[in-house]
């Protein structure tokens, strides 16, 4: 075990995928002399070859595309999309192809690659630098889409990605890559796509989140419990395939439920969730299931980011109102 | 323009395929034609979905894909029909396909051709990465991607192009210019001159082939197969037209004259080799009604097989998704049975 950032668990997690397994391959823009944007990739190329770690073209849909036919001829592809902003030149790729070539070539033809975009706001970043559209990647049939929080969960979750038999979409949280460290497992292990993880036990209320949104669902938290109120904090972690179940069990248990993105409020994931618990859970249900999101605008640019980002206090507002229904 | 037989069969310069070889082709050429009538009069019959003819590209299909060695990859498109089968693609699946079964997109092992997609483009991209798996694995596979004029427009097309010539891998751009993108004419599709000379600026050789001529394609083809086996990728433009509908819901009458596609008769691919055999003398009425037999023979077969394939279960629509169905597509596979 070592103290890594969620940054160096992904930079492992990596490098441990190429040694161990030969038809690993990386590839992205500037992900290999110069280590990636945010250095995810850093020193990759050097340790591995310039025949495992490509630097390519600035062409989105290409790398996404080429990974594609490099997936059905036997690799494993890990392609990373520098930003979620920029990803949309690649949707076309993701949704009509990526998504589809299993079903369309019934098992013929398969696509086990990964793609890994940094996402989020909250840095201060330009236009297009900040965007949180998961759900328009939630919503495609045929693609797993996972959301680590955590340097172990990072870690575990892009492992499990890079050995599952279909394409899973990594997405990393920008202001969480070196804003939290922990303890974590230099060897290979996965965390399973799929299940939510409870990172805090509670029978009052639940707190549903994922991403970098956990920051502040975790100090709401923490606040909360300093008030006398036992809360419940549920990283999603994994938006495709949704572990419906645990959610559910989760609000039943405590009947109250926040959920907290960072997207905009209009066709966000929040709404999916809100959806199984009013279809699994709604006589379990002490309160209305709240929301606290972006609003339906555009990511400003860093003078206003705390105008638009959900804070702590909004959370704990939400809670509180929740609490009192 | 390369070209080697000419319309009225004569062969400007020395064929360098054999007679055998061309009555091959010939026959292969009769056969795809006949399934591509026998697609309208299904599709005319309500026996299968919308179909996208090629009479008038056979030669540019399978000229091309005689090139090919087993194994090698194949990207193409919904009017690709005889490429792929000269390729490997058995025609009962494809019928299938246009049936409306995702099994039509299952070809057996060892045949790597991919069911086409209707996006237009899309899949050039994909030939690439085949073709990089194959350089980066050291075998000699070469990827074989076929697109029509109208793709050209797509910026896929540049982004394969370019990452094909940047990573010098072993692909074959292999364009069925024929004229016209559903209406709308080459002429307007680019300003460009010809689409083979697009290749220069990526640093790749371009060139411009008879279509119609199915030695012709072989040729080039192999040629390009061979410089791709050595990472050069190419592209080559195969001038064709095509003389049905752009699919059969189309009416090609409200934008191209009959002149012009009147003219393009009288290049038929088809005819002019049974021309150039019959001066070669390599071809009598009664080879020609035994290889008509044959073709019919296997068409009718592939359709009854295609036809006979039994209803697609409710489970297969959930199944086929991931390697295994997650929870939600479980529970909701529940949900439809109830």
């Amino acid at each position: 075990m070592s103290v890594m950032t969620l940054a160096q668990a992904l930079n492992g997690a990596l490098d441990l995928a190429l040694a161990r397994d030969p038809a690993v391959v990386l590839l992205g823009e500037d992900i290999g002399r110069s280590g990636g944007v945010f250095r995810i990739t850093d020193r990759l190329r050097e340790k591995h070859g310039a025949d495992r770690v490509f630097d390519t073209p600035v062409a989105e849909s290409g790398i996404i595309g080429a990974a594609l036919g490099m997936a059905i001829a036997g690799l494993k592809p890990v392609a990373e999309i520098q930003f979620l902003g920029f990803s949309y030149p690649a949707y076309d790729q993701i949704i009509n192809h990526v998504a589809r070539i299993r079903n369309r070539s019934a098992h013929r033809f398969t696509a086990p690659m990964v793609v890994r975009i940094p996402f989020g706001g909250g840095i201060g970043a330009a236009e297009h630098h900040s965007e949180s559209t998961e759900a328009i990647y939630a919503h495609i049939p045929g693609v797993k889409v996972v959301i680590p929080s955590t340097p172990s969960d990072a870690k575990g979750l892009l492992l499990a990605a890079i050995d599952d038999p279909d394409p899973v979409l990594v997405l990393e949280p920008i202001r969480l890559y070196r804003a939290v460290k922990e303890e974590v497992d230099e060897g290979h292990y996965v965390v399973p796509i799929g299940p939510i993880r409870v990172e805090r036990d509670g029978v009052d209320l639940t707190l549903i989140s994922w991403g970098a949104m956990m920051k502040e669902t975790r100090a709401a938290a923490s606040l909360l419990e300093e008030s006398g109120v036992s809360v419940e904090v549920i990283d999603v972690r994994t938006l495709s395939p949704l572990d419906r179940s645990g959610i559910v069990a989760s609000v039943e248990k405590t009947g109250r439920a926040v959920i907290v993105h960072e997207a905009p409020l209009t066709g966000g994931f929040g709404g999916e969730i809100a959806g199984v618990l009013a279809e699994e859970c709604l006589y379990s249900l002490k309160a209305p299931v709240r929301r606290v999101t972006g609003w339906d605008t555009v990511f400003p640019l860093k003078r206003s980011e705390g105008h638009y980002l959900p804070s702590t206090d909004r959370i704990v507002t939400t809670a509180r109102q929740t609490l009192e229904d | 323009m390369f070209s080697l037989v000419n319309p009225d069969g004569t062969v400007r310069d020395r064929l360098p395929v054999t007679l055998d070889e061309m009555k091959r082709l010939y026959a292969d050429m009769v056969e795809a034609r006949v399934y591509d009538h026998k697609s309208m009069v299904l599709q005319r019959q309500g026996r299968i979905a919308t179909y996208a003819p090629f009479e008038g590209q056979e030669a540019a299909q399978i000229g091309a894909a005689a090139a090919l060695r087993p194994g090698d990859w194949v990207a193409a498109t919904y009017r690709d029909a005889a490429l792929m089968w000269k390729a490997g693609y058995p025609w009962e699946l494809m019928v299938l396909s246009r049936i409306g079964d995702e099994r039509g997109g299952s070809p057996p092992e060892g045949v790597n051709v991919l069911p086409p997609s209707l996006t237009v483009g899309g899949h050039m991209i994909h030939a690439v990465g085949l073709a990089w798996a194959e350089k980066l694995k050291g075998g000699d596979r070469i990827a074989l991607t076929s697109f029509g004029d109208g793709a050209t427009s797509e910026g896929d097309f540049h982004e394969a192009m370019n990452f094909a010539a940047v990573y010098e891998l072993p692909v074959v751009f292999l364009c069925q210019n024929n004229q016209f993108a559903i209406s709308y004419p080459r002429s307007e599709q680019t300003k460009a001159a010809s689409i083979a000379g697009k290749a220069e600026s990526y640093g790749m050789a371009g060139v411009q082939v008879d279509g119609n001529d199915v030695a012709a394609m072989l040729t080039a083809t192999t040629e390009a197969v061979g410089s791709a086996r050595e990472g050069k990728p190419t592209l080559i433009e195969a001038l064709t037209f095509r003389m049905g509908p752009h699919t059969s819901s189309d009416d090609p009458a409200r934008y191209r004259d009959d002149e012009e596609t009147e003219s393009w008769r009288l290049k038929d691919p088809i005819l002019r080799i049974r021309l150039l055999l019959e001066k070669a003398g390599g071809w009598t009425e009664e080879w020609q009604s035994e290889v008509e037999s044959v073709a019919v023979g296997e068409i009718e077969a592939s359709v009854a097989r295609a036809e006979a394939v039994p209803q697609p279960t409710r489970e297969e629509l959930f199944s086929r998704m991931f390697a295994r169905p997650t929870p939600p597509l479980l529970e909701q596979l529940r949900r439809s049975q109830k």
